[in-house]
């Protein structure tokens, strides 16, 4: 084909045919960066979800408490993408990737040929093979669907158990609590977030959770769900009893969509593997978001992240890729929560850390925590603490030593410790 | 609807009819305004909505919140006028609403 771009060729190729798989928030933006970035060839988006790409991060804060509504969930108005010439494809799923063809299968028997592929399809979460998983009211909390079911069940006086202390069930922890509704948070673990945040963070948000009425049950086992009528009723822990409650959110984690990828060849390692343009290991196809296994050359390794940021980074550089545009500025990660009245920011990760200093009283609800390697600060997380947020960020991508006595020293500004 | 204009650091403007209710940061990226990137999609986490507001609309866009405020110190090239988008919400009040763009957002 005289028309189809050489992959590293050089010259982009604005009539290129980008196929993108998958409508969640990296897809989507990619898809409307693409035209931004004037790309003039075909764009197919292919989602299996009924509806136009939308931020998931509320799902679990402001929407599930009925403080925004669908429209303002979703990334574009759903003309946004007729207008713009964006073939959006919904509830179809592709099944299918023909590298030598360079042609994608849908699950409606269709086929979508490509001069470029995008895999975007994300991460699932990750589903407890215990009894009674099937239950109506079990549920994990990754869709817009997922959160419709359970803004539907949860409310005053209804029972609530979430399995799994990390920050999916803490935000919905604290989401049913606004809801009227009785929490009880189920973690396997000793500590809340104890695989992403340290001590002090997991005993800050137990007693701030606790303060506002959530349940707590630490190092439990969950043996499996009880229910009624096909209904759950109750969850079963291993030292016999039974914690009784109208819905169960499972938020243990989640898992890439990579099996797409794995069957057409490509390198995949608990993620699908890219380059700093992310590309995979065929030149023709990108990957990007929650499934792309990436490299971050601050803290010289690979990784695979699950963050608005990431992916929104990903797709700026697919997008610049594509379109034949420089290479955009390396970012330091970071993500948010928001409980409660409590903003956590938090920017990098706490790679070959060797020291941590604390920031600020706990108890005021103002504080950071910064993990360091030596004198260089590999991540913050500040609770209520934008400056510490934003010069923690900052300094982490500059790679600029700090005096830790300056850093332990609330009185002394950021900005100071920052010169 | 209220007109809201966005202009690029380049000069360019963009006119978007904005609803009311809505952030001036949605506004500008439900028709794709480039230059207002708006990671966080509102949760005045990230600092990549800041505009410039015109002086005369200074007063009408109101003031910004301790948490805003200190999100913006630590931005780039910030000035007297400095707000991020996502914490303005359209009012009839702001039919006509000038505000600039920066250089960058990251």
């Amino acid at each position: 084909m005289s028309d189809s771009p050489q992959p590293n060729a050089g010259q982009p190729n604005p009539n290129a045919r980008v196929v993108i798989i998958g409508a969640g928030h990296a897809g989507g933006t990619l898809a409307s960066l693409l035209r931004q970035y004037k790309h003039e060839g075909p764009i197919t988006l292919i989602g299996d979800e009924p509806i136009p790409p939308y931020q998931r991060p509320p799902l679990s804060k402001a929407w599930l408490k009925g403080e925004a509504d669908a429209e303002s969930l979703a990334l574009k108005p759903l003309e946004y993408y007729a207008e713009h010439n964006i073939d959006f494809r919904p509830s179809v799923r592709a099944t299918d990737i023909q590298r030598s063809a360079k042609v994608v299968t849908l699950s409606d028997g269709s086929s979508v040929p490509y001069d470029y592929l995008v895999i975007a399809t994300g991460a699932r979460a990750v589903a407890l093979p215990i009894e009674g998983a099937g239950l109506a009211g079990v549920m994990a909390l990754r869709t817009a669907a997922d959160a419709e079911t359970l803004k539907a069940t949860i409310g005053p006086g209804k029972r609530l158990a979430v399995v799994g202390g990390g920050y999916i069930g803490l935000e919905v922890a604290a989401s049913g609590r606004a809801l009227g509704a009785e929490v009880v948070v189920l973690e396997r673990e000793t500590r809340l977030l104890a695989r992403v945040a340290t001590e002090v963070l997991s005993t800050f948000f137990k007693s701030y959770h606790e303060q506002h009425g959530v349940v707590f049950e630490l190092g439990c086992s969950v043996e499996g769900f009880v229910g009624e009528a096909g209904h759950v009723t109750g969850v079963k822990l291993a030292d016999g009893r039974t914690i009784p409650c109208d819905a169960v959110v499972v938020g243990v984690g989640a898992t890439p969509n990579d099996e797409l990828a794995a069957a057409c060849g490509l390198n995949v390692v608990r993620g699908i593997t890219v380059d700093l343009e992310a590309r995979t290991s065929d030149p023709a196809i990108f990957a990007i978001g929650d499934v792309a296994h990436r490299p971050m050359p601050i803290y010289d390794r690979m990784f695979r992240m699950e963050s608005v940021p990431n992916a929104l980074e990903q797709a700026k550089q697919a997008a610049c890729a594509i379109t034949g545009r420089p290479a955009p500025k390396g970012e330091v990660p970071w993500q948010w929560s928001d409980q409660y009245d409590l903003k956590l920011q938090i920017a990098g990760y706490a790679f070959d850390v060797d020291e941590i200093v604390v920031r600020g009283d706990p108890q005021s609800g103002h504080f950071a925590v910064f993990h360091l390697k030596g004198d260089l600060i590999q991540s913050v997380e500040a609770i209520n603490a934008p400056p510490e947020f934003m010069a923690g960020r900052q300094l982490i991508g500059s790679r600029t030593p700090i005096s830790k006595v300056k850093l332990a020293d609330p009185s002394i500004s950021m900005k100071e410790v920052a010169a | 609807m209220p007109k809201i204009t966005f202009i690029e650091f380049d000069g360019t403007p963009h006119e978007v009819d904005a609803k009311v209710g809505v952030s001036v940061m949605e506004a500008a990226v439900r028709v794709d305004t480039p230059g207002i990137d708006a990671d966080c999609g509102g949760a005045c986490a990230c600092a990549t909505c800041h505009v410039y507001v015109e002086p005369e609309w200074v007063e009408k866009t109101g003031v910004r919140s301790p948490m805003e405020r200190s999100m913006l110190d630590f931005a780039e090239n910030v000035e007297e006028n400095s707000r991020l988008s996502c914490q303005i919400k359209v009012t009839d009040e702001l039919d006509g609403l000038v505000v600039r763009m920066p250089e960058s957002q990251h």
